[in-house]
């Protein structure tokens, strides 16, 4: 090699080096929250998922249109991702700005101090009125009485019932004093396993879990969560009448039946006649080729419906804190973002407004859509504690310890109570 | 280079280095220390690290998860290690003969490895699956049915160990067949001469010469095994009812999914130990062996 070569070789290397660590180092942000300067905030958010990016950005459009001084720069990950990308950017300290967490989430964010408190924004803000919100909701963005995050939708899980199944089978419709027995003789009628129809579906995992159990009077934890209540005899017979439906009665597939497919496919392609799932699927039922509509859920002894809801925070690390807590507020509680969530069919805005919510009541099918805001009365909420993920984990590996006959259900719960106890 | 001192040769030898070097420390090096150091914290990645000395390793000590995923590993490494390492060497042999089609056959079961591991296990996740998979298809013909492979706690494990096989035969044939080509074709004249049969010169001959080689494909499966993660991740996340959790599944949901960077570290230092402490055995062992 020329001597010449070597030297613009090494030149290179250095600009390379160079450029390499350049790119390390922290881009400047803009900082200052005064008024007239124009702020941008980073949005960070999964629940648009693949489907409703286009209606993100027209919230967000609205939003920069009302409050010109303030950009939005989003970015969308899928919810598998989405915690781990998040808690990599906060220990970065690249937190973003404004950024979407979900109820079981919440809590653990807050606990550790990574979110603002949005209280005295609140009190200074004359434009938002709480009591416009669905006040659960709302108030489930509370930690230690202050507000660290802005409701903006909510979901819950109903009965979903095929019409048709169930005329073919000869059996009435749910009703709202559906128990448990109810379902499982209606299921029994409409299992058919030369068609390969399936009377009811309802998934074995920590979710369902929880509101089975909350069905018969049972509960994870005691009021305050300073005590675990698991292992109850309420909730051995309810993890019981979960897994005799798979195993005993086989009116539900199990795992090895679904052998890959989801029971919402199923249910489309008419081979379910009840699937317990979320409001979320509304829209992809809509052209199913068969009657179907939706139903309050049965009970045991008393009746109890999941709520599943998705908020905005922001972060303590923000430097534009006020034009973060101005978006949280527009994405939770403007009529806009409502209108916009309601007429794609999005999950349900938090707010309370009975104007915007009509479209969302006059669509079918299903014909009962009162049935989701009827829910409401039985909320039970996911018994959140600080290690909600580790928490689920560990009830899920009972869970399928119990499906696969390996546990009977008193002794996985006996487990669960032991483990549950050690992390609290 | 020529006409160069000594001095401004190793200066040279330095800058084109460091490219590699920087790499090396920002990537390697610092990590690894930064994972010792938070191996004694309690970090979650958002609030402040505290220091809390040896409790993550006491606490390791006593959890009976952590021993689950070891015994699991053990149970991979127990099943994985003798079957690839016959199959490889079967197939060494076989395409170290002269066939037609050899340099064929040779890169179609090489193929396998320098395919990417999601893909692999995602095929193999369709070849398992109960109802549609071809595994119990072909079962179904000797009158085995409804095998739930994934599903089945004890099914879920073999499964896990039939595809790390499959992609990994073709590593340890390569290796193997470098080793075959390396032994002397006199030594099996001279057998020929006093009539062995091809049993006896397998036994006699191949074996022992291909001992340094043996041992080579042992450390560096058992290494690897110990690893075992990718396959498990796409195929059963560790169920079910985590049968099939091994050590670095169990050292990602720490890290990854309860953020508990302090306790992850922890076991991946103990992870490290186990492989260190294996590997100066398996050192010891050679120098009685190989030579």
């Amino acid at each position: 090699m020329t001597q010449k070569k070597l030297v613009s070789a090494i030149v290179l290397l250095f600009m390379l080096t160079f450029t390499v660590l350049a790119g390390c180092s922290d881009s400047e942000k803009s900082s200052g929250d005064s008024k007239d300067e124009k702020v941008t905030i980073n949005y960070f958010t999964f629940s648009p998922g693949t489907d409703h990016e286009k209606d993100l950005q027209d919230m967000i459009s609205a939003f920069e249109k009302q409050n010109p001084n303030v950009k939005v720069d989003y970015e969308i990950a899928a919810y598998d991702d989405y915690f781990t990308k998040l808690q990599t950017m906060i220990a970065g300290g690249k937190a973003p700005d404004v950024f979407e967490l979900n109820y079981e989430n919440f809590v653990s964010y807050a606990s550790k101090g990574a979110l603002a408190d949005l209280s005295k924004y609140i009190e200074e803000d004359k434009d938002f009125d709480p009591s416009k919100l669905n006040q659960e909701a709302y108030k489930a963005y509370q930690y230690e009485g202050k507000q660290y995050g802005m409701v903006e939708s909510f979901s819950n899980v109903v009965t979903f019932y095929n019409k048709d199944l169930f005329d073919k089978a000869k059996v009435d419709y749910p009703t709202a004093e559906w128990t448990w027995e109810d379902e499982l003789t209606a299921a029994q009628k409409i299992t058919n396993k030369d068609e390969k129809v399936w009377g009811t579906y309802a998934p074995i995992q920590f979710h369902e879990f929880y509101k089975v159990i909350a069905q018969n009077g049972g509960s994870v934890f005691n009021e305050d969560k300073s005590e675990v209540t698991i292992d109850s005899p309420e909730n051995a017979e309810a993890l019981q009448y979960m897994v005799d439906k798979v195993n005993k009665y086989k009116v539900t597939p199990s795992v090895g039946d679904l052998s890959g497919q989801s029971p919402e496919d199923l249910f489309k392609n008419g081979q379910i006649g009840i699937l317990h799932t979320g409001i979320w699927m509304l829209s992809a039922f809509k052209d199913a080729p068969f009657k179907w509509d939706i139903a309050l859920e049965a009970g045991n002894t008393q009746k109890a419906h999941h709520f599943f809801a998705n908020g905005l925070a922001v972060s303590k690390d923000s430097d534009a804190q006020n034009a973060a807590y101005k978006f949280a507020r527009f994405m939770s509680a403007s009529d806009e973002a409502a209108e916009i969530r309601i007429a794609s069919s999005w999950e349900l805005p938090a707010i309370t407004n009975e104007e915007i919510l009509k479209p969302y009541l006059e669509q079918t099918p299903p014909e009962s859509r009162e049935v989701i805001f009827e829910a409401m009365d039985t909320l039970v909420l996911p018994p959140v504690i600080e290690d909600w993920s580790k928490m689920s984990d560990l009830i899920t590996k009972e869970l399928e310890n119990v499906v696969n006959g390996k546990k009977s259900p008193e002794e996985a719960l006996k487990v669960m109570q032991g483990e549950l106890e050690k992390l609290k | 280079m020529v006409g160069m001192t000594k001095k401004k040769t190793a200066f040279w030898v330095a800058v084109f280095l460091l490219p590699n070097l920087i790499g090396f420390l920002t990537f390697i090096v610092f990590p690894l220390l930064s994972s010792l150091a938070i191996s004694f914290t309690n970090w979650d990645l958002i609030s402040t690290m505290e220091f809390v000395g040896i409790d993550n390793y006491k606490h390791l000590i006593a959890d009976k998860e952590f021993w689950a995923a070891f015994t699991h590993t053990i149970t991979f490494i127990i099943g994985y290690l003798p079957l690839v390492m016959i199959f490889g060497l079967a197939c060494a042999l076989l395409l170290n003969r002269k066939l037609k089609l050899r340099a064929f056959f040779r890169a179609a079961y090489f193929l396998p490895v320098v395919t990417s591991w999601v893909a692999v296990s995602l095929v193999w996740k369709w070849l398992f699956n109960p109802s549609y998979g071809l595994i119990n298809y072909f079962l179904s013909f000797v009158g085995i049915e409804g095998l739930n492979w994934l599903q089945d706690e004890s099914l879920a494990m073999p499964a896990i160990i039939i595809t790390s096989v499959w992609k990994d035969i073709g590593f340890v044939m390569v290796l193997f067949l470098g080793g075959l080509q390396n032994i002397s074709t006199s030594y099996y004249e001279a057998a020929d001469i006093d009539g062995a049969n091809s049993w006896k010169k397998f036994w006699n001959i191949t074996l022992p010469l291909l001992t340094p080689t043996t041992f080579f494909v042992t450390i560096i499966s058992l290494i690897n095994s110990f690893q075992v993660f990718d396959q498990v991740m796409i195929m059963t996340e560790g169920g079910p009812g985590g049968a099939t959790n091994v050590l670095v599944q169990n050292i990602y949901n720490h890290a990854f999914r309860y953020f508990e960077m302090g306790y992850a570290s922890a076991m991946s230092w103990i992870l490290f130990i186990v492989i260190f402490v294996i590997t100066l055995i398996q050192m010891k062992m050679q120098k009685r062996w190989a030579d």
